[in-house]
């Protein structure tokens, strides 16, 4: 594509634009934004990764990497507020589980050691891992309130905290991975990966995209069930005490 | 362990909650004695505190002032996951998990690592006046009174040394209220202790050694004679 080609591109928000002023939805300024904000953020991770590829350093892979987990994790950390430490607990989750997936590409020759292949592939990884994340914390906060009364008298019985949580985090781990199963059953059904498009876009031959969408979409089941399990096992403490007492859902119930 | 010396013992225990509404105090400096081998009736309206007491007893929460002790070691000292076990608490509302009453009966010794023989669940059934047949039925088949007998039993596995009943026989017919009036009865001539809530005062002379009025934060004891 050629610099003209991507100009041009903008006749797309043209029509928006358009729209929005003759039905008077008032969406211009956002439009506005959004467009330069887009524009801008995209280019600049362009140069970034331009230059990354041409320096080949790992060191700057590795700091990639962390500045991925850093913003996942203050993105899910937001569904956690007020439980101690959420911010930590949800970083070294998606610090072990991209660590463990990408090893385990590497480990078994499934990708190539190379920048242009690991950030992507790690983007991804992260992000279904944020996702993920939010969807534990969700779940385990709307099952703290719900299963009260069970842990309680669960606990009452002589169960630990840990036991008295277990359907609780069960519950949670499974809402979790929910999503991505699902969505294996109807992937290139339903809608094609927006990868594998890519990939076929840009001169990829298609059994070839296919083969790394398999990839991506199974160790995007590993690493959501990873995700899943490490959250359950960080977060379900923080509704108790030392003293095997339930406090609960110490986050705002608001959101 | 001597009779005289207390079981139980509750120095100027007070326990309030905050909520948006403003600040309930259930329990204000309440000080009593529980003595060894004894039934005690908690009585008092609704909303006053009752199963706010059993809680800091059964160590569910803490006091915000004042001290517990059982057998002279304040509740603090002993392991909370033993000390419930010892000191039991009956939830009011019957809770119980999936799926079959066996698999409930089991709970508390399941978590332990241990077991419980078939025969010895039909006799905790037994106790609380249900057939050996109700094992292999599901939990949510059973009727409001079955489910609260199940709920007992399951507590009697753990053959607490103080068993603390929040209304047990609230969902039960005459004839079933007798059969668990008299299974407690018997629970405490073997030499263990019972407090339970009631709103009958007819149920609490027919049961009890002591009856303990709660109202307003303050409690009011009165000896019964036998
Ligand atoms: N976790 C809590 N947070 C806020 N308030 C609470 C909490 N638990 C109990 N309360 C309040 O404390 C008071 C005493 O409650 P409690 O359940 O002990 O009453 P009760 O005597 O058992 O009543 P009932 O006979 O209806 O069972 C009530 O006003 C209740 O609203
Ligand atoms: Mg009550």
């Amino acid at each position: 594509m050629t610099w003209t080609a991507t100009v041009t591109t903008l006749g797309f928000i043209l029509i928006s634009m358009f729209v929005s002023l003759w039905l008077r939805l008032k969406l211009e300024r956002d439009l506005i934004i959004g467009t330069i904000r887009a524009t801008i953020q995209l280019i600049s991770i362009g140069y970034v990764l331009h230059f990354i590829f041409t320096s080949n350093h790992w060191y700057w892979i590795g700091l990639v990497l962390l500045v991925m987990i850093t913003v996942a994790s203050q993105n899910a950390a937001a569904r956690g507020k007020g439980i101690p430490w959420i911010f930590c607990r949800i970083f070294l989750t998606i610090f072990i589980v991209a660590g463990f997936t990408l090893l385990m590409m590497l480990f078994l020759h499934l990708i190539q050691a190379k920048p242009q292949v690991l950030i992507p592939i790690s983007g991804m990884i992260v992000g279904n891992s944020m996702v993920v994340s939010s969807l534990v914390l969700n779940q385990m906060r709307q099952q703290a309130e719900q299963m009260r009364e069970d842990i309680l008298v669960a606990l009452s019985l002589g169960a630990t905290s840990r036991q008295a949580s277990m359907r609780l985090t069960r519950e949670a781990i499974r809402s979790g991975t929910i999503p991505i199963v699902d969505s294996l059953k109807t992937v290139g059904l339903v809608q094609l990966p927006g990868m594998m498009t890519g990939l076929i876009i840009a001169g990829t031959n298609p059994i070839e995209a296919v083969r790394y969408q398999l990839l991506i979409m199974f160790s995007f089941t590993a690493s959501a069930t990873l995700t899943s399990i490490l959250m359950g096992l960080f977060v379900y403490p923080t509704l108790f005490n030392r003293a095997h007492q339930f406090i609960g859902w110490r986050g705002k119930t608001d959101k | 362990m001597p009779k005289s010396q207390p079981l139980i013992e509750l120095r100027e225990v007070t326990k309030s909650y905050d909520s948006p509404e403003g600040r309930t105090t259930p329990l204000k400096e309440v000080s009593a004695v529980i003595p060894p081998e004894s039934v005690i009736a908690l009585m008092g309206p609704s909303g006053t505190g009752k199963s706010t007491l059993f809680r800091l007893l059964n160590r569910l929460e803490d006091p915000d002032h004042g001290s517990i002790t059982y057998k002279g070691k304040p509740l603090s000292e002993w392991d909370p996951i033993l000390l419930r076990r010892e000191v039991h608490y009956v939830f009011q509302s019957a809770v119980l998990f999936p799926k079959t009453v066996a698999d409930n009966l089991n709970y508390p010794l399941k978590l332990q690592g241990k077991s419980m023989s078939e025969e010895e669940m039909a006799r905790l059934l037994e106790r609380v006046g249900l057939s050996k047949s109700y094992l292999t039925r599901s939990i949510e088949k059973l009727s409001g009174g079955e489910k609260q007998r199940v709920h007992l039993a399951r507590s009697l596995s753990l053959n607490p040394h103080v068993l603390l009943l929040d209304e047990p026989t609230a969902s039960l017919d005459p004839e079933s209220t007798e059969r668990i009036e008299q299974e407690m009865r018997c629970y405490r001539e073997k030499g263990h202790t019972v407090l339970w809530i009631t709103h009958q005062p007819e149920q609490a002379r027919r049961i009890a050694d002591q009856v303990w009025h709660l109202e307003s934060g303050h409690l009011r004891q009165e000896e019964m004679k036998r």
